[in-house]
């Protein structure tokens, strides 16, 4: 079992390595949301983020949107390995068929937090002090998030068998889940319908922590933490950090025991 | 002893019986040729045999141990080439078979030499570190091959290793196999489409919607016929229909245009 994840883990990450087109999109993707895109959104509010900048405000949200985006591309992956016929390879060899889920869900993690790696060393230039703590709390929320995710998408991919489809898809997922998760701007005073989606939606229990983590090192105003990382409530209770963490965590394993339930199934 | 027995094998898709009551042995040794028109259930006997599929019922031992129950010890003895492509073209022909060597479990010190030898019989040492979407069809088949010998399997599948090859690679593919043959007394269990390449099958079985039809030596199946070409022992057993198009013209062409997707994509 161990053998064989770690072939398949290597084989994403041999294949990233390899490819420098996605190199490049990797190294750049992280400076677009957040230079070119926080900068943009930062020209028309400065009153209602009360002195503190978008970008920094914006910080931990495009952490989880490199995540997001990183973690779907590796579980695309699963399905193109299905089309282009690789993964009968897989499915043939001596390994467990569980082990080839686990092995593509802990490339998909490398990939994505090293990605994340890169948005932490821009913190500075949004203002986000370099501290060693504060650092290393996001990354570890980082992986474990990149996990997540990674599993929610082979899920998905183990349930849809057409790459193309798979790619509408994640579209449809992925871009309203960005916009009610907080990473792009704050949701408690969105309207009741939207809030309610925002906090059916999983990624917002991964932007809060990041963002509580972020602020705490934060020299701002009562007023600006506020309004801008008041934390997620249901019906009026405050949802603490641990929680939200642990449902991050269960989403990660819950996806995988259904990626590894429909993947084991033989024809 | 024998390589493959089969045994009142059925694998049935919903309404469609692709493979109904099939039996039949190989032996150990022996270059298997397995015929039939487009449909007949070639392909899906050879995935219940790597045990890719489950039978519906019936039973099959590859190199001793069932397919059903004995999983693994099947695939650690058998080594496949697949109708349609399965190599990574993200991958260099020496990395897919390093991650081969790798899900099979070989001990790390045979692996090089093992590259080497395998990469050599199909002549692509010179090319081993150029990405797989730079090679040609037939450098992409033979680095198949070559990745299937990579664990020394008894047994080999090839379904329909030829197709789309000109007929040098097809002529260098059969040295291969011939050359398995001597040397390491593999046995090859192969489709084509191809009639002369099945003269040079040591025995033949047809099979025709999910049936086999005949099964001998290509000699003695002409003679039993009468006739001088496996062509019209071929059309003697399996009419002259064309089967995917008449039982189902649509699916047919759909299938026809899916695979020429397939091969404009590499
Ligand atoms: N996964 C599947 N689901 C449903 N039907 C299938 C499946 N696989 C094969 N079939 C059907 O089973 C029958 C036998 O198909 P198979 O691929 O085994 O034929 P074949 O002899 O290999 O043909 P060809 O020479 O065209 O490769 C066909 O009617 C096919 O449509
Ligand atoms: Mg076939």
């Amino acid at each position: 079992m161990t053998r064989a994840v770690r072939i398949i883990w290597l084989r994403d990450l041999i294949r990233f390595v390899g490819d420098p087109t996605r190199i490049m999109a990797w190294l750049i993707q992280p400076l677009l949301f957040l230079f070119v895109l926080g900068t943009g959104l930062q020209t028309l509010s400065s009153r209602s983020t009360h002195g503190v900048r978008l970008t920094t405000f914006m910080f931990p949200g495009v952490v989880c949107m490199v995540l997001v985006y990183s973690a779907m591309f590796s579980a695309a992956s699963v399905v193109w390995d299905r089309e282009l016929g690789f993964l009968r390879e897989l499915l043939i060899a001596p390994i467990s068929r569980s082990s080839i889920v686990v092995g593509k869900c802990l490339g998909g993690t490398t990939i994505a937090a090293s990605q994340g790696l890169i948005v932490l060393a821009l913190a500075g230039l949004v203002h986000v002090p370099y501290s060693p703590i504060l650092l290393l709390a996001v990354f570890g929320l980082q992986v474990l998030v990149a996990f997540a995710i990674t599993g929610f998408g082979v899920m998905v991919a183990t349930t849809i068998k057409q790459a193309q489809t798979f790619t509408n898809v994640m579209q449809m997922l992925v871009i309203p889940m960005l916009f009610l998760s907080g990473a792009l701007y704050p949701i408690s005073n969105l309207p009741a319908w939207l809030g309610v989606l925002s906090r059916l939606n999983p990624l917002t229990y991964a932007v809060d922590p990041m963002r509580r983590l972020v602020f705490d090192r934060l020299n701002v105003s009562v007023s600006a933490r506020h309004a801008l990382s008041p934390g997620v409530s249901w019906w009026g209770w405050h949802v603490p950090v641990l929680l939200e963490i642990s449902m991050i965590a269960v989403l990660g394993v819950v996806s995988i025991a259904v990626a590894d339930h429909k993947f084991a199934r033989p024809d | 002893m024998k390589a493959i027995e089969v045994t009142r094998l059925r694998k049935h898709y919903g309404e469609v019986e692709a493979v109904r009551d099939v039996s039949f042995d190989v032996a150990a040794g022996e270059v298997f040729g397995f015929l039939g028109p487009n449909g007949a259930g070639k392909t899906t006997t050879i995935n219940m045999l790597c045990t890719l599929a489950a039978p519906t019922s019936g039973s099959a031992t590859v190199g001793g141990f069932d397919v059903v129950t004995h999983r693994d010890d099947v695939r650690h003895n058998i080594g496949l080439v697949f109708q349609d492509p399965t190599v990574d073209g993200y991958l260099t022909g020496e990395q897919n078979l390093r991650l081969h060597a790798g899900l099979y479990g070989m001990d790390r010190d045979v692996i090089p030499a093992r590259i080497r030898q395998v990469l050599d019989m199909v002549e692509l040492w010179d090319r081993r570190t150029a990405k797989v979407f730079s090679y040609s069809g037939g450098m992409r088949r033979r680095l198949e091959i070559a990745r299937g010998l990579m664990h020394t399997p008894r047994v080999l599948f090839l379904d329909e290793p030829t197709i789309g090859l000109d007929p040098q690679t097809r002529r260098t593919i059969w040295s291969y196999i011939s050359a398995l043959q001597e040397a390491a007394g593999i046995t090859v269990f192969m489709t084509t489409h191809y009639m002369e390449e099945a003269e040079l099958c040591d025995r033949v079985a047809i099979m025709d919607r999910g049936e086999i039809v005949a099964l001998d030596t290509p000699a003695a199946l002409k003679a039993s016929v009468g006739v001088d070409h496996l062509d019209d022992v071929f059309i003697h057993y399996t009419g002259s229909a064309i089967r995917d198009g008449v039982a189902d013209p649509v699916g047919a062409a759909n299938q026809a245009l899916m695979r020429a997707m397939q091969r404009g994509r590499k």
